[in-house]
């Protein structure tokens, strides 16, 4: 495609110019002008389609470990953009005009859900005019829809903070959760390019083993961990908890999403005397000043993990991530 | 299965000892061998049955248990299964949202009085004296089909009664970059038109709104947007319309359209940290019999005349904004720079105090830029700065004694507020402002301002 343009672009104008004698010069001013023209023409029409030719699958992830999983699904088969970067709230994203224009070419979006971006995904699918990511078609892919939710409420209520109806949506925290949802995303995968079948069912293939044993490997690593009492910067944690067996034992926001005050914090550090926590958590994209605030004051480590993929340096991939969130954890314990 | 074997051998060393015992010949002996053979056959045959019976029987067992555990997994997951298995009517619910908002404002001049150079135009500030309450909107919004979304806003009149301010639906499906909107929605173009009043970053939207769009323009027509196919966002739009918004004056009993817009809005990020938008929008309507009261003239008629004016309008307009959060973490701080320019020419005849009819052109421009800054988490501080430019008209001899071409003035104002969100929901803002809007009048403003929205969590616009 890419060829086929460049050829018309360089067509010589001379060619279809107008000669009169009589006039040639201001013809050939009139010509100059008619080739710059069409230079800046072609030019913009290269710009236009230039980023239309791939012959891999456009893969719009919303988060990084999503990017990162479909990475080691699909290989070099697809070419994915991360709409949101480790240190931003993943709640807190906006709308913009990057993110439509990236919407607008993709054939899978694979996302978290669960509400986790209600607050601009929608915007941006509604924007795009794309309607093979559409919620609700084989192109729009959501994580969430394939683990076991915690925290579902029972009660929905703002007055509880900014709750999720469909549970806690930071399903990454836990490494289990990798493989339903690797599962999930390779048939996703295979049903959008069939032709590839073999190399996904190979990718996945490799990955669950290697998945399954570094699970187990993490799990043994962690085992002093199991029944530490902590505390949470955010309710970002419940999976990791559930999975590693960490007492969560106080929250530094008053409520989901909520700022912590000073006089709040003040409370949770009495409550501390009560029940002591060995460690307060915190994400990597979340301010430090609170669980510092509180560390000090319990003499504790406040520790903070990667919380997705490039959350710290150490967290290239997935399985660098876990890595890094065990070896810190333990850390956070010496 | 163990126990089963060695019950068989037992049977089996029994059977054969007292048979090896006796002293038999040697073809006795061949065919007790045989026999013994047959025997041990037919044990082997009955021992590997059995084992295959018991293989079944465990594996059945063991499925009956992952059958059980599945079983209390889909229990303990009261949402999944229910979001699946629910189907009544109720689940079908649209998105519902309401907005409640009120003010106190405290303020010396009378709102009546437009800016200078500016009767001809709208004056609609958008506040008023002391403690009120704003417009409540309703908002309802669902997917209609797999084609369509539909959403609806409906404005609630502090003093009763009930305004249509967006009922629109929207094609989800056309796919390759296109969209298409029909009903009543807010114009495409500019920056500012299409946020919804409970975004914006100040009380009051900026003058060059307030007089050229009268706050914010919503037309009863057809949008179509393409979006381009690059990695930069390119969008191009055209919309349709019957002229409803000022400066439309709402098309009636005609065919075909009353108001055109064409926009094109780029935009990109630079690194995390940065993003931006810029935008161009052309916006055109024919007016008719549009009257303005309390027009001041060069007789200094008290309390002014009233004018008609029908002829052309043509718009444009320049937008930018640019985004900076620190690694992109919009929620603990960021900086937002915006700012926009509109130029209006207007040309045709122009009717003084309902009686003397001439022609007039005139081309007016305002602009306004602002910057708002999250400073910390939940607090913002934000700055305006507006100008108006109401031009020099051109006006007919029959009017020239009476009409004010030039009125040597810009209307200016100055705008800071600060506010606080509690919550992604809840918003309380102090505002101060000088304006100088009014030539002679200058006045000090101050407002305080809550905006909260509760129900559906709905998504904003960049």
């Amino acid at each position: 495609m890419k060829t086929k343009q460049s050829v018309v672009c360089e067509l010589s104008p001379l060619g279809e110019m107008p000669a009169y004698p009589s006039s040639a010069q201001a013809n050939a001013r009139a010509g100059e002008r008619y080739v710059v023209a069409r230079k800046i023409l072609c030019a913009f029409l290269l710009l236009l389609i230039s980023g239309n030719v791939h012959a891999a699958l456009n893969v719009f992830a919303c988060e990084p470990e999503w990017a990162a999983l479909t990475q080691q699904l699909a290989g070099n088969q697809a070419s994915i953009y991360t709409a949101t970067g480790a240190l931003q709230d993943p709640h807190r994203v906006e709308a913009r005009p990057s993110l439509i224009a990236k919407a607008r070419r993709a054939q899978l979006l694979v996302c978290t859900g669960a509400e986790l971006e209600i607050g601009w995904l929608p915007v941006v699918l509604r924007e795009s005019g794309n309607g093979a990511i559409q919620s609700g078609s084989s192109g729009n892919f959501e994580a969430a829809q394939y683990v076991t939710m915690l925290e579902v409420p029972a009660r929905l209520d703002r007055a509880e903070g900014d709750v999720h109806a469909s549970g806690n949506p930071h399903i990454q925290t836990d490494a289990r959760n990798f493989l339903p949802v690797a599962e999930a995303l390779s048939k996703r995968l295979i049903q959008l390019d069939p032709a590839n079948t073999q190399l996904y069912q190979q990718q996945y293939a490799t990955f669950s083993q290697q998945w399954r044993a570094a699970i187990a490997k993490w799990e043994k690593q962690a085992a002093s961990l199991k029944d530490v009492p902590v505390i949470v910067q955010h309710k970002g944690f419940p999976y990791l908890s559930n999975w590693l067996g960490l007492k969560q034992v106080a929250e530094l926001e008053p409520k989901p999403g909520l700022e912590p005050s000073a006089a709040y914090l003040a409370k949770v550090l009495n409550e501390l005397q009560q029940h002591p926590a060995r460690m307060v958590l915190r994400a990597a994209y979340q301010d430090g000043r609170p669980s510092e605030w509180i560390a000090q004051r319990a003499h504790i480590p406040a520790v903070m993990l990667p919380y997705t993929v490039g959350g710290t340096p150490q967290a290239t991939d997935l399985f660098t991530l876990f890595d890094d969130t065990i070896q810190r954890l333990l850390a956070g314990l010496k | 299965m163990s126990r089963y074997f060695y019950w068989y051998v037992a049977l089996a060393v029994l059977l054969g000892n007292p048979l090896n015992a006796l002293a038999a010949t040697d073809d006795d002996l061949q065919a007790i061998r045989e026999q013994i053979q047959q025997l041990k056959q037919n044990y082997e045959q009955r021992i590997s049955q059995l084992e295959q019976r018991l293989q079944q029987a465990e594996a059945n067992s063991r499925q009956a248990e992952s059958i059980a555990a599945q079983a209390q997994a889909a229990a303990q997951q009261p949402t999944r299964s229910g979001a699946v298995a629910t189907s009544s009517e109720s689940s079908f619910n649209p998105a519902v949202s309401l907005i409640l908002s009120g003010t106190y404002g405290q303020f010396k001049q009378d709102t009546a009085v437009a800016a200078t150079g500016f009767a001809l135009n709208a004056n609609n500030p958008g506040y008023t004296q002391g403690l009120s309450l704003k417009e409540s909107e309703l908002s309802i919004a669902a997917n209609i089909d797999p084609q369509f979304r539909g959403a609806a806003t409906f404005a609630l009149a502090p003093a009763g009664g009930i305004s249509v301010e967006n009922a629109f639906v929207q094609s989800s499906a056309l796919g390759n970059g296109f969209n298409l909107k029909m009903g009543r929605f807010f114009s495409g173009l500019g920056y500012l038109n299409e946020q919804h009043a409970h975004a914006w970053d100040f009380v009051d939207q900026p003058l060059v709104y307030r007089v050229l769009w009268d706050n914010q323009i919503g037309e009863d027509g057809l949008q179509l947007k393409w979006l381009a196919p690059t990695d930069m966002f390119v969008e191009v739009g055209g919309e349709l319309g019957r002229g409803r918004g000022f400066p439309g004056t709402d098309r009636q009993n005609k065919n075909g359209a009353g108001a055109g817009v064409l926009f094109a809005h780029i935009g990109d990020d630079i690194g995390i940290e940065h993003s931006w938008r810029a935008g161009l929008s052309l916006h055109e309507t024919r007016r008719v019999n549009a009257v303005s009261t309390g027009v001041p003239d060069l007789l200094n008629t008290a309390g002014g005349v009233s004018n008609s004016f029908s002829g052309d309008s043509r718009t444009a307009g320049l937008d930018f904004v640019w985004k900076y959060a620190p690694n992109g973490n919009l929620r603990e701080r960021y900086l937002k720079l915006q700012g926009e320019y509109f130029r209006r020419e207007e040309s045709g005849l122009l009717t003084y105090n309902l009686a003397t009819t001439d022609s007039y052109a005139v081309a007016q421009s305002g602009w306004y830029l602002q910057g708002v800054y999250q400073f910390m988490p939940a607090w913002r501080s934000g700055l305006r700065y507006d100008r108006l430019d109401p031009g020099i008209a051109a006006v007919g001899a029959l009017n020239a004694g009476n009409v004010i071409s030039n009125y040597a003035f810009n209307p200016s104002r100055l705008t800071w507020m600060v506010d606080y969100s509690p919550s992604e929901f809840s918003r309380l803002r102090l505002q101060l402002a000088r304006d100088d809007s009014r030539q002679g009048l200058p006045d000090n403003q101050l407002f305080l301002q809550y905006i909260m929205s509760l129900g559906a969590h709905g998504a904003h616009q960049y």
